[in-house]
């Protein structure tokens, strides 16, 4: 490499350093304020904390309800992402390996759907739900993500069950295995990249989302931590001490997640998004 | 017949699940919603009317607010798919040269991208109004002493900030695995052939990852044309409705307004209009894919 080269890539180095610092800047100064004092917070927002009001915490902790809803949030995002996880791998085998005509047409009709927006359908859905009996409770919301999540689970496992190689499964097959301890033997396990794309893009999504739970679980008992979160700003508008450490409270356990599973979120976006 | 019994079960054991979770929860939905945007229906009451397009020629004709929320909705797609694009590129590009660092600064641009846009828009609310003002005073600064979320032009940026600062890790991973399958012989034959940097970019990267930009487009466009969390917490809105994206509006209609019947044909109309932007866009970027 050249003398120029070199410096060249020093100099993108420290521009990348610099760009990242004010991408950081939002975050950082969220995390920093969140433990002064009010008044500190008003005249020295920019500054390092004078002293550590860790008791914003506390108080944050409990006007969230912060166990509580965490847990609900929780909850639903596991049994949603395992849910959705099974129905589609299972769809996209028999679609992949029973193509016939009604199998085919559900297919399409699965990869025409990924178009609506849930805004366009969240009107009738909630009507459906309140049908079922299903409004206020954990299983209905799950139930609805399993609905809202399926069509592109289903399209990303389509494209992977397609380049499996039949014969291991063939083979199987005439050893006398039934078909399903196949799939859950043999196939399942072929899946494990795919499957980890689709748990983790939607694990995401769902932990995130706030419409929906806000339309469907009207009882305090029930909020998730982004309800909860809406709920505290209603009432703890401007009183940033207590507002701050909320927010940090709801986005720690996101950046934790990123951080844990940092490189197969990544490839999942984009291999995920390229199939998409 | 046996074996016909056994297929008939494999198909509804493996297809049954997905099949039922679907109409339950996006056909039937989706139909209903049809049918209840020709309905003056509130929501509650046992009783409506069938009132045909009516719901259809208020929105179009007689709403001017929804008219505004998408003419807003637009624009600010347009802004952000453009800037977002752009930047996200650059910063690809950036970081597929042989850096030190180069893990790291991916990993802080991305992780804005794993937060919730709602609580994000709180977050950003006390940026503009508190976090602004400090850098105002340390620098004296015009551009950090207003406030950003009073007026509806700033309204607009503030909501083009935050998305662009939201979303720009998920373009730019996509775009730096674009740039990865651009393989090394084509650009040194280019080289040899004498092509500059500008030439190099214009002629052989970018027709090379077209199939990047139409994905980064797609999501960028289709993304910022359903905004709703972080414009509900950032902007709520505001100010005076200024920044009402057409998602809220149909919100606002249906569980604000309990007009149940008006919302569906708002939401069947923003239904209609996502899918024409989007597949003109994907059409036209597709279009311009090369094969290698």
């Amino acid at each position: 490499m050249g003398q120029q080269a070199r410096k060249r890539l020093i100099a993108t180095e420290w521009l990348l350093a610099a760009a990242a610092l004010l991408f950081m800047y939002p975050l950082v100064l969220a995390i920093l304020n969140s433990v002064k004092t009010m008044n500190d917070i008003l005249m020295h927002t920019g500054s390092l904390p004078r002293q550590y009001i860790w008791s914003n915490y506390k108080t944050a902790w409990s006007v969230l309800n912060f166990p509580r809803v965490f847990l609900n949030s929780l909850l639903i995002d596991v049994f949603s992402i395992l849910g959705v996880t099974l129905f589609a791998a299972m769809a996209a085998y028999q679609i992949v390996r029973r193509p016939g005509r009604f199998n085919n047409a559900t297919f399409g009709l699965f990869v025409a759907s990924m178009v609506i927006p849930f805004h366009a359908i969240m009107i009738p859905l909630v009507q459906v739900l309140r049908e079922f009996g299903l409004i206020n409770s954990l299983f209905g919301i799950i139930y609805a993500y399993w609905g809202l999540s399926l069509a592109f689970a289903v399209f990303l496992f389509h494209g992977f069950v397609k380049a499996l190689p039949y014969e291991i499964e063939e083979a199987a097959l005439i050893d006398g295995a039934s078909i399903y301890s196949v799939f859950f033997r043999i196939v399942l396990p072929l899946l494990r990249p795919i499957t980890a794309t689709v748990l983790i893009l939607n694990a995401l999504w769902i932990w995130n989302d706030f419409l929906l739970p806000m339309i469907l679980l009207q009882g305090p008992e029930k909020h998730t931590i982004q309800v909860a979160i809406n709920t505290m700003f209603g009432q703890y508008m401007k009183r940033w001490d207590v507002a701050l450490p909320g927010i940090v409270m709801a986005l720690a356990p996101a950046v934790a997640f990123f951080l844990l599973l940092q490189r197969h979120i990544i490839e999942g976006i984009s291999s995920g998004g390229i199939k998409g | 017949m046996r074996k016909k019994m056994f297929e008939a079960l494999r198909q509804s054991a493996f297809m049954g699940p997905s099949i039922v979770v679907y109409v339950t929860m996006i056909l039937i939905p989706f139909l209903l919603g049809l049918y209840y945007s020709m309905t003056d229906w509130n929501g509650v009451s046992t009783v409506y009317r069938w009132v045909g397009f009516d719901n259809y020629r208020t929105t179009l004709l007689h709403d001017p607010d929804f008219a505004a929320s998408f003419w807003f909705t637009i624009r600010l797609t347009f802004a952000i798919a453009v800037l977002m694009n752009l930047i996200g590129f650059g910063l690809a590009f950036l970081l597929t040269k042989k850096l030190r660092f180069r893990t790291a600064w991916r990993a802080v641009f991305f992780i804005p991208n794993v937060l919730g846009g709602l609580v994000l828009g709180f977050l950003w609310n006390f940026i503009f109004t508190k976090g602004f003002g400090a850098i105002g005073a340390a620098t004296n600064w015009h551009l950090f002493k207003i406030a950003w979320l009073g007026n509806e032009h700033t309204a607009f940026w503030s909501l083009v900030i935050v998305s662009v600062w939201h979303g720009l890790g998920y373009v730019m991973v996509i775009y730096i695995a674009g740039l990865a399958g651009v393989p090394q012989e084509i650009r040194e034959a280019a080289q040899i052939d004498g092509a500059g940097g500008w030439k190099m970019l214009t002629r052989i990267t970018l027709p090379l990852i077209m199939a990047s930009i139409t994905i980064c487009l797609f999501w960028t466009i289709s993304s910022t044309l359903r905004i709703f969390d972080l414009n509900f917490s950032l902007t709520s809105g505001g100010p005076y409705g200024s920044t009402e994206s057409v998602a809220m509006n149909i919100y606002k209609e249906a569980f604000g307004n309990s007009n149940f019947g008006l919302g569906s044909a708002k939401a069947v109309i923003f239904f209609c209009v996502v899918v024409v932007i989007t597949s003109v866009q994907v059409i036209l970027t597709k279009r311009r894919e090369v094969e290698i």
